[in-house]
């Protein structure tokens, strides 16, 4: 025993250093399951906010889901929000702070059921937001049920014999409904299965974040995510289900990159 | 002195905004005024009445049964509020469109041709004050240079120029208010 | 100092907010208070004052986005009718569990579902029980003048710092619509971002310094025993708004056989009751609640013992009557006369209310 502490004693030393963790992530034990991409997200939020310099301007707001406690793990202030309500809470601090940087996160039930309204609506006003959209397809907190975003035959707690699209509808790609508001200034999807794919999703982020302070419009970021528990598979099968069949219905990439429209476009003749 | 008025008619014969001329005239004399209004999808050619009460005192109820003066604009309004009239009462009224006169024999009734002399004047949107100088002969409870206040209160900037042709009209009503009967 | 204004009670609510310097109003159209945002738009206060005024897409994102601005330390307010009260239920509870500050304005309207557009009292229960889910109580004000309308903004404001606790004007079609004299405060400022962090620095979010925690503005509690604590906490707070803020208006009671007790609207009506049954020499006094959170208790339980009776007079199904009787405690009779649908009872019908409910029955 002994002898395995000495080993590891040497081995933590600051030469040896190759990542280490953003001081805006805090040290808390995250409640997430092995393999969720909460965590990893999460981390690069916190990154983003450490390498922007941006700490003592931001303001989060998290959802009801299973990040609900994502105010537990960065340190900033936040704002938890009612389920579904985090980007009307969103736009309500912004527009008194307009000069903070705000942003949402919020899991698929959250931004793509209950809160559609609230999501449209800030999207379409062009909220000087970020917001952060972690869709794995499935209710985690609650247990594992139908998402809007389960895909068709996806077993769930409430599709128990798979997503039937005569009694439940089509998965829902919000993403690219957002993308045609004329208030998104930036719409991508992105995903977190690989180190390569995390330093995209983070360059995202990080896009979003500068989007905000340039007042172009919302920024938009989904995430499409693992979800062990309730996909009922190990971390590493969840990330290949994820690449085989999430990734055809949610294809990875920007799906809009400019500023809010121009009004003049919309504007009365008279 | 509380004058409680009702003031009824059709939505577009300006019965709200004639309250309200009313309303800021009692304010430029000091006195307590409430404006309340019928409300409702009716925004135009519905029937519309207000409310409007002048007093030296605190006002209470907004709501009344019973009326010091009626100012009735249209049949309907007549049908409605004619009963309504406190006993040794006014009522003013335009007959134009009035199939059923009123009846009461123990309240004074008085009548205005508004619509008539509105157009004699060129210009329909003067009836309400016709109407208004009217109710301001029989019941002189606003002095006139109070009245004049009151529309330049009421009135936005822009219309100020509508005041000499509302002063006008109110000369007009004050001038041919008939008496039909008084008690 | 005091300029006299000729308005509405819906007119002067936005105008009371943008003078007593409110920060932020979010709301949606609905009648009969929609005037509140067209007056708030055509007086463009983001201009001079630098409130925000925003249109939200419903009664949800409206009180949501009262939350998030709330949590920065801001004076933020909403306005709505009956229908419009119930979506913002969920919102109001999360507020209230996250001690935010704010004042919501209920123009009241008839129910239930859709209902009427005209007066109504029927939300009684929901301002003063709770409405959303939850042991949480909102600090109520019923306004029964324009001049209470604009006064109890600046009021709410007040209260809903010094309590952190949503705050409630539950006033009516009536008096939304009726216009009479008021006298408007001076503009006042809106608070700088130094006197909120004097007054609000020790919970609000607008980004953490280095040197301090972080700060969360949440309902949420997984531990039961904390979350006791919580609930504990709240009640204590409302107890001192029970020791400390009721309000009320006693008209020609001293002598009364009989006592009216109405809010708003209904209180201004039987006003001119008390002056009719006088007139005919029935000795009755009007107790008119101005909270109805905290209820003022005291003074009908003093009074339950020099009357024959109370008669609770109440545009609805009889709501406020249950307080009364709670606060009576058996010491006396205590009738309820009311209307509902819209229907709003003329003086002379709530006094023929009086002798056929109290004095004959």
């Amino acid at each position: 025993m002994s002898v395995l502490a000495d080993r590891i004693k040497e081995i933590i030393k600051p030469e040896n250093l190759v990542y280490a963790k953003s001081p805006v992530l805090n040290d808390d034990i995250m409640h997430y399951c092995p393999g969720c991409s909460h965590g990893v997200v999460h981390r690069l939020i916190a990154e983003v906010i450490d390498e922007m310099g941006i700490q003592d301007q931001t303001i989060g707001v998290s959802p009801v889901g299973c990040s609900v406690f994502a105010y537990k793990y960065i340190d900033i202030d936040w704002q938890e929000a009612a389920h579904g309500r985090a980007p009307a809470v969103a736009t309500g601090i912004k527009r008194v702070l307009p000069d903070k940087y705000v942003f949402s996160y919020q899991g698929d039930g959250d931004l793509a059921a209950i809160g559609t309204a609230e999501t449209f609506h800030a999207v379409n006003r062009g909220e000087n937001i970020v917001m952060i959209f972690i869709n794995n397809a499935i209710y985690g907190m609650t247990g594992g049920q139908m998402a809007p975003t389960t895909l068709v035959g996806q077993i769930t707690s409430t599709t128990p014999y798979g997503r039937n699209v005569d009694l439940n509808g089509y998965p829902l790609k919000i993403t690219e409904l957002l993308a045609q508001l004329p208030g998104a200034a930036y719409v991508t999807r992105q995903s977190v299965q690989n180190p390569a794919a995390v330093r995209k999703a983070k360059k995202a982020i990080r896009k979003a974040f500068e989007v905000q302070a340039l007042k172009k419009g919302t920024a938009f970021v989904e995430v499409v995510s693992t979800c062990s528990s309730g996909w009922k598979l190990n971390p590493v099968d969840s990330n290949k289900w994820m690449e085989e069949n999430m990734f055809p219905q949610y294809p990875l990439g920007d799906l809009k990159d400019s500023s809010r429209a121009d009004a003049d476009l919309y504007r009365i003749k008279g | 002195m509380t004058e409680e008025i009702i003031i009824a008619g059709f939505g577009g014969q300006g019965v709200l905004s004639m309250g309200k001329i009313l309303a800021y005239s009692g304010v430029m004399q000091d006195q307590e005024v409430a404006w309340f209004p019928s409300y409702g999808p009716e925004m135009r050619g519905g029937t519309a009445n207000v409310t409007v009460i002048l007093s030296d005192e605190r006002i209470s109820s907004p709501i009344l049964n019973e009326y010091d003066t009626a100012i009735i604009l249209n049949q309907q309004s007549m049908t409605k509020f004619e009963s309504r009239v406190k006993v040794g009462g006014t009522l003013i009224y335009d007959p134009n469109g009035i199939v059923k006169h009123p009846s009461r024999k123990d309240i004074n009734i008085l009548r205005v041709e508004g619509s008539k002399l509105a157009i004699e004047m060129g210009n329909p949107l003067t009836f309400n004050m016709i109407v208004l100088g009217a109710f301001l002969k029989a019941k002189p409870v606003i002095k006139l240079e109070n009245v004049k206040k009151g529309l330049e209160k009421s009135l936005p900037e822009r219309h100020h120029k509508l005041i000499p042709l509302n002063l006008a009209a109110i000369d007009k009503g004050q001038e041919n208010l008939e008496v039909v009967q008084t008690v | 100092m005091g300029e006299l204004r000729l308005m509405k009670g819906n007119e002067v609510i936005a105008i009371a907010a943008i003078r007593c310097g409110g920060d932020a109003y979010f709301g949606y159209p609905i009648t009969p208070q929609s005037e509140v945002m067209e007056t708030l738009m055509a007086e463009r206060p983001w201009e001079d004052t630098g409130m925000v005024v925003l249109q939200a897409e419903s009664e949800i994102a409206s009180i949501n986005m009262v939350y998030g601005a709330a949590g920065c330390g801001k004076r933020v307010m909403t306005s709505s009718s009956s229908p419009g009260i119930s979506l913002m239920a969920e919102g109001i509870s999360y507020m209230a569990g996250s001690e935010l500050p704010c004042v919501i304005v209920n123009v009241q309207r008839g129910g239930p579902g859709l209902g009427t557009i005209q007066p109504s009292q029927a939300d009684y229960n929901q301002a003063t029980k709770g409405g959303g889910h939850g042991d949480y109580s909102l600090l109520v004000l019923a306004p029964a003048s324009v001049q209470e309308m604009h006064d109890f903004v600046v009021l709410g404001f007040e209260l809903a710092f010094k309590y952190r606790n949503p705050v409630m004007i539950l006033a009516d079609g009536v008096i939304g619509q009726l216009m009479e004299k008021v006298k408007l405060i001076d503009q006042r400022p809106r608070w700088t971002n130094e006197q909120i962090a004097e007054i609000s620095g020790s919970w609000i979010t607008v980004g953490k310094s280095k040197n301090r925690k972080k700060h969360v503005i949440t309902s949420l509690e997984m531990d039961s025993s904390i979350m006791e604590g919580n609930n504990l906490r709240l009640q204590e707070k409302y107890n001192r708004m029970k020791a400390e803020e009721v309000r009320f208006e006693a008209i020609e009671c001293d002598d009364a056989e009989y006592i009216l007790v109405a809010f708003g609207s209904a209180a201004r009506i039987c006003q001119k009751t008390v002056q009719i049954a006088r007139k005919k020499g029935v000795k009755v006094g009007l107790i008119r609640p101005i909270t109805l959170f905290p209820f003022p208790e005291k003074i009908i339980s003093e009074y339950a013992t020099k009357v024959k009776g109370f008669l609770s007079v109440e545009f609805n199904a009889g709501q406020m009557v249950n307080d009364i009787r709670l606060a009576v405690n058996g010491k006396t009779r205590v009738e309820y006369f009311g209307r509902m649908g819209g229907i709003i009872p003329p003086p002379d019908e709530v006094e023929v209310a009086l002798h056929q409910k109290l004095i004959k029955g």
